[in-house]
């Protein structure tokens, strides 16, 4: 239906996903205050599904192994999208390379400093599509944007990209984390728009 | 892969009537038929379209409670946006626009979830946490609720009538502004950006373990959020909703 009046700004372009606009900004959405975890306290975490520890990384542990740098477009559920970020980090390929590990699951929840959690299918993680972010834009990560390291995952909307993250924890069956199980998308693909439960 | 919900409809919006809040600020009262309901702190996604079918959606908060049979968002104008514009500006009665929600789960609060409900407020941010006031009012909810509102200036302050007499009609409402920019002449409230000093003064001490609500720019929700915490109350008892220029509630 047309709206009296509206004219808009027309800014489409094949790169932005349906509902999305571009900004230059790069806006700060949480649900809670920003946790500061030192550094030197810091790992990071495989675990099984009984919440078992398969293998673990110091700070350092984590900067020492093989490290990616890519440039992606990211698009936040509240609309926004921003282009050619970009991001170093270590690929979830990598890590289970360095734990000499199969994924023991289909699915993993990714864990979070604050009680975060959200939940992303192994097969999207795979194939250098996901990784530890510890750098954005050459710099080391704010901790308002999710430092010292957040889940990439820029093919789905961005709240799958847990901020201050700590681990992940495979999983057998899909299972809903803290926005999915708060009205947002099991899954979350920008380009079929799927924001809310049942999109 | 199952669903597990229904799609959330796009409905269409009837404007029914436009209130001028601030020079930059209007309420939109508006009629959607079969609206399920709502919690006070939920957002709607609305999707204006052009006459050649170009679309543009946004989320707003509402800023009405639930008791109230229309839908009333606000919108403050930013300058250089999309959406804003047409709903702060160009928007009048009669005029129809679409909308889906309500969306959103956890920065809710109803009568239901008890007190003592502290809210904090920078700029716009305000219309979610009104929407939580009105709804305690309508109800006659006991929790004791305190908000403390960071503005630019007095002329700025949304709601600033309806504030004053909530808050001179119920003794267990604590309403306080803090101007950053401009005071009115006689102006003896705080004139400063909320910092930890006005919170040990103005909110509630963390041995009362209150519920926060904190909506506003990022640089406000982020520190007044560190401040809280630091002044002792528990990071899981703060919720927070941040907007930056272009984010989610602009």
């Amino acid at each position: 239906m047309i709206t009296r009046g509206f004219r808009g700004k027309r800014q489409s372009s094949e790169r932005i996903p349906p509902g999305q606009y571009v900004t230059n900004d790069f806006p700060v959405l949480s649900a809670g205050p920003t946790p500061h975890s030192p550094l030197a306290t810091w790992s990071f975490s495989l675990e099984d599904a009984t919440r078992h520890e398969l293998h673990r990384w110091t700070w350092k542990e984590l900067l020492a192994l093989p490290a990616t740098e890519i440039r992606v477009d990211i698009h936040c559920v509240t609309k926004w999208s921003k282009l050619d970020t970009r991001w170093k980090g270590v690929t979830f390929d990598a890590l289970l390379a360095a734990a000499g590990r199969e994924p023991p699951g289909a699915h993993v929840m990714a864990f979070c400093d604050g009680g975060y959690t959200t939940n992303v299918p192994v097969a999207d993680l795979r194939g250098d599509k996901g990784l530890v972010a510890y750098e954005y834009d050459g710099e080391p990560l704010p901790p308002e944007h999710g430092g010292p390291a957040r889940l990439l995952v820029p093919h789905l909307y961005f709240w799958k990209s847990a901020k201050w993250v700590r681990g992940l924890r495979f999983m057998d069956a899909d299972r809903p984390g803290f926005w999915e199980a708060h009205g947002y998308h099991i899954y979350g693909d920008p380009w079929k728009e799927q924001r809310y439960d049942g999109d | 892969m199952t669903e597990r919900a229904p799609r959330i409809p796009w409905r269409t919006a009837e404007v029914l009537e436009v209130v001028a809040e601030t020079p930059r600020a209007r309420s939109l009262v508006l009629r959607v038929p079969d609206w399920p309901g709502h919690d006070p702190g939920q957002h709607v996604d609305v999707r204006l379209t052009a006459e050649d079918g170009y679309q543009a959606q946004r989320s707003y908060s509402i800023a009405s409670p639930p008791e109230r049979p229309e839908l009333v968002l606000t919108v403050e104008r930013i300058d250089d946006g999309e959406v804003s514009p047409y709903l702060a500006d160009e928007a009048r009665p009669g005029d129809r626009f679409e909308l889906r929600g309500p969306i959103g789960g956890y920065f809710t609060w109803t009568s239901a979830d008890g007190g003592p409900l502290q809210l904090l407020a920078g700029g716009s941010g305000v219309v979610p946490l009104m929407a939580m006031l009105r709804h305690r009012a309508r109800r006659g909810a006991p929790a004791a609720a305190r908000l403390l509102y960071s503005s630019r200036s007095w002329e700025t302050l949304i709601y600033r009538d309806e504030l004053e007499r909530l808050a001179r009609d119920d003794a267990r409402l604590g309403v306080a502004f803090a101007l950053t920019r401009a005071a009115p002449p006689g102006w003896t409230g705080p004139r400063r950006r909320v910092d930890a000093d006005m919170l040990r003064e103005l909110a509630f001490d963390p041995a009362e373990r209150p519920r926060a609500y904190l909506c506003g720019p990022t640089p406000f929700v982020e520190s007044v959020a560190t401040a809280l915490v630091a002044l002792g109350h528990a990071p899981e008892r703060i919720k927070t909703e941040r907007f930056g220029p272009t984010g989610g509630q602009t």
